[in-house]
């Protein structure tokens, strides 16, 4: 284990713990509203203040992580269900058609700025918690399709892979079977990083106004009701701001140390 | 070196100049307009910029909302109220040098009637039957009946006087008679206007004027607080006003608007075509939460679609307390026992966004479901105002006087009451005060009765200025940001 690995799973636990016991208990109700008690500092009462509806910012950020966490682990799960697939398959076919085609879609995908094409998809289809999840989904597709191939290309000329032809196994078995695992370390670590991304996307797009929509919590969004209030209270910005500063630090130390504690190179050359 | 020295010494003359001089000013506004033509568009930034200051019509608005002589200097009206007989100015020329007459006026009024007419307030020209020119300076209106508004009508800024020699451009060179003409228009920032020297009547305070469009209400804050504007009419920020009281270099003038501010129900649309379902919004609604939570507290409730500041309000907040218990029973007795889901659809303005998240909150408490939807205005015109697609909306209706779009079935909220439409068309042809008073408050009550939108409250407008600033308008009795009597203290 070393610090950096450390540092952020715990960090990252902490959100997902908040997330998690969010459905069992939030100190106060979000949806209904208690005007008399706006912007209220810090204080016993309310551990983060509340905002300018009078809602605890403690509770809002607890609904908050469970959106942002719910939407970038799905968005990630879609990457991953379809880009890993797609990148052994290219794979498998290496040099056929079929492998230009994957990879220039990809190429196409990426060739777009990603959050242009997430406002696109949320213009046209309205803004929803799961628009944004299908916009962020459809741009973790090529990441993980490129790292796929990237990483199967080398695996395929390997002994262990020629034997295993030999032996009759099919190219899908194969890649199912030998070198899925072998690059599971890289796919978690990929992962990680993603996840972060997808929250600091859910955040830009719910700032905009087309993630996820009142009243469902969105750290984003508290940003975006606190702009004009930073003068007069503070914390309704500083709260919501370090939410998404330290899960997302907290998710690319993980995925940092991660990589380093999986990378058998590295591990090899410590010991 | 030479570009240098050169930018460097128009910079410090440019310094010298605003140090010494105080006769310009940089007056910021929310919304740019999308053309320069009042006659032509439905704007109300055209106004806001336009009106008084480079058009001019024949009657005007002052700062309080009352009718006072524009290009008009007197009027008679014959005992039967149907021909308005209108001395002009003598002496008014346009920006262009062309000289107004009786004739522009006839071109001006034919223009804003005809059948082709663009004009996005025909109906304030409905019952002119003729405009005749009887001598260069006299001009004769005759009306198919008395009407009690006519002089109210001509004082909108969609009533101004333009000139036929002009009008092929007026969309982006306008040419008026005001004391203002129009210099440059930089689209996306800015819009110049200077001191007209050839104008009529009293010369401005102000030798030029430049305003400035900014949305955003960080923005304004940021643009107001390092002085890159003079004034800031319509401020979007209210809970920022404090800090701009609490500080000696700013004033803050808060006045009314005529923007009733209500929730817009869609009649038509199940099952808000239960009276006793429109009344069971109007009691879950509380007022007074959603002023203080999204206006911070700036705006008087309404309990119909009046301005309370005008004499012949009615007081009908009896009729739509808040009582959330009554409400429920209401949607008991109305066959909605356990609620129902419906569409709440909201335009950019703060009064809007933040009012739509308290009234779904209130809703909820009662049981009714609400999908909230952030739109653009250009969204909310296509979705809202022209395909009626929606269950309830939030906005500011900001025309004056205009309780009338109540007697338009196809009007966007889709109320059809037949009594009500005949109400209007007896008040129209009234002109004696006290039964227009009278049909008033009968027109008030009926649409406070029959709860057809949910009645929020009246807007107010929060102008922020350096504090040496006078004479600028502290309410709003149309859209109009009137620089004639605007000057600098010092």
């Amino acid at each position: 284990m070393n610090r950096n690995l450390i540092i952020g799973t715990t960090l990252t636990a902490v959100f997902i713990t908040l997330a998690v016991w969010s459905f069992v208990w939030i100190p106060y109700d979000i949806e209904s509203l208690d005007i008399a008690n706006k912007l209220q500092t810090p204080n016993s009462a309310y551990l983060l203040g509340t905002d300018h509806f009078g809602r605890d910012i403690l509770s809002m950020i607890m609904m908050g992580a469970r959106t942002s966490i719910a939407v970038a682990f799905v968005a990630v799960g879609i990457g991953m269900a379809l880009g890993i697939p797609l990148g052994l398959l290219a794979a498998a076919r290496h040099g056929s058609l079929l492998d230009e085609v994957i990879m220039r879609g990809n190429d196409l995908v990426f060739a777009f700025p990603s959050l242009v094409i997430a406002i696109l998809i949320t213009a046209v289809f309205g803004a929803s918690a799961t628009n944004a999840i299908i916009a962020i989904g459809i741009f973790n597709i090529p990441v993980f399709a490129r790292l796929t191939r990237g990483a199967a290309l080398p695996l395929w000329e390997r002994d262990f892979i020629l034997a295993a032809r030999v032996c009759g196994k099919s190219a899908a078995r194969i890649s199912v079977e030998h070198i899925l695992p072998n690059i599971t370390n890289l796919m978690i670590v990929q992962g990680t990083i993603q996840f972060s991304l997808g929250i600091l996307a859910e955040a830009a797009l719910s700032y905009i106004g087309l993630g996820a929509q009142p009243p469902t919590a969105s750290w984003g969004r508290m940003l975006a009701d606190a702009q004009t209030l930073v003068s007069i209270a503070p914390h309704t910005a500083l709260v919501p701001g370090f939410a998404i500063l330290l899960m997302v630090l907290g998710l690319n130390l993980m995925g940092d140390g991660l990589r380093d504690w999986l990378d058998p190179r590295i591990r090899v050359a410590r010991t | 070196m030479t570009y240098t020295r050169t930018g460097l010494t128009a910079a410090l003359a440019f310094c010298a100049t605003t140090a010494l001089a105080q006769d310009s000013i940089t007056v910021a506004i929310q919304l740019e307009p999308p053309n320069l033509d009042p006659t032509g568009g439905a704007a109300q930034a055209i106004d806001s910029v336009l009106y008084a200051n480079v058009f001019e019509g024949l009657t005007r608005f002052d700062a309080d909302g009352a009718i006072i002589r524009g290009l008009a200097q007197s009027w008679d009206i014959s005992d039967d109220g149907l021909v308005y007989t209108f001395n002009l100015a003598a002496g008014v020329t346009f920006h262009d040098g062309t000289t107004m007459d009786a004739e522009d006026v006839k071109f001006s009024l034919d223009r804003a009637r005809a059948e082709d007419s663009t004009n996005a307030q025909k109906a304030l020209f409905e019952g002119i039957t003729d405009v005749t020119v009887v001598e260069p300076l006299v001009v004769q209106i005759t009306l198919t009946q008395p009407n009690g508004n006519f002089l109210f009508n001509l004082a909108w800024g969609d009533a101004v006087i333009v000139a036929p020699e002009s009008i092929d451009t007026i969309a982006s060179n306008p040419i008026g008679t005001g004391p203002f003409t129009f210099t440059d228009w930089v689209q996306g920032d800015r819009l110049e206007l200077t001191r007209n020297p050839d104008y009529w009547g009293p010369a401005p305070a102000l030798a030029s004027a430049t305003f400035r469009f900014i949305a955003d209400p960080t923005a304004a804050f940021a643009a107001v607080m390092a002085e890159d504007v003079d004034a800031f009419i319509g401020f979007p920020a209210p809970e920022n006003l404090p800090q701009f009281e609490a500080d000696p270099r700013f004033q803050v003038l808060v006045g009314n608007t005529e923007g009733e501010t209500i929730l817009s129900t869609n009649n038509k649309m199940p099952p808000f075509d239960d009276v006793l379902v429109r009344q069971a919004v109007a009691h879950a609604i509380d007022r007074q939460a959603i002023i203080d939570g999204a206006m911070f507290g700036l705006g008087t409730p309404i309990g119909t679609h009046f301005a309370p500041h005008h004499p012949d309000y009615v007081d009908l907040l009896g009729n739509s307390p808040y009582d959330p218990e009554r409400a429920k029973e209401l949607l008991a007795e109305a066959g909605f026992a356990d609620g129902f889901t419906t569409t709440l659809k909201l335009p950019p303005p703060s009064y809007a966004r933040r009012g739509g998240e308290i009234i779904a909150s209130q809703l909820r408490e009662v049981g009714i479901e609400t999908e909230i939807s952030n739109v653009e205005w250009a969204q909310w015109i296509e979705d809202v105002f022209t395909n009626k697609d929606f269950g309830l909306s939030i906005v500011s209706h900001t025309e004056p006087m205009d309780i009338g779009i109540y007697a338009n079935p196809d009007y966007y909220f889709q109320y059809d009451n037949p009594a009500f439409q005949t109400l209007m068309e007896t008040l129209n042809a009234t002109t004696d005060p006290a039964t227009r008073s009278d049909l008033l408050a009968q027109a008030q009550t009926i649409i406070s009765e029959d709860y057809v939108n949910g009645y929020l409250f009246e807007l107010a407008v929060a102008t922020v200025a350096k504090a040496e600033i006078e004479g600028l308008w502290v309410n709003q009795p149309t859209a109009a940001v009137d620089l004639t009597g605007v000057s600098w203290a010092n």
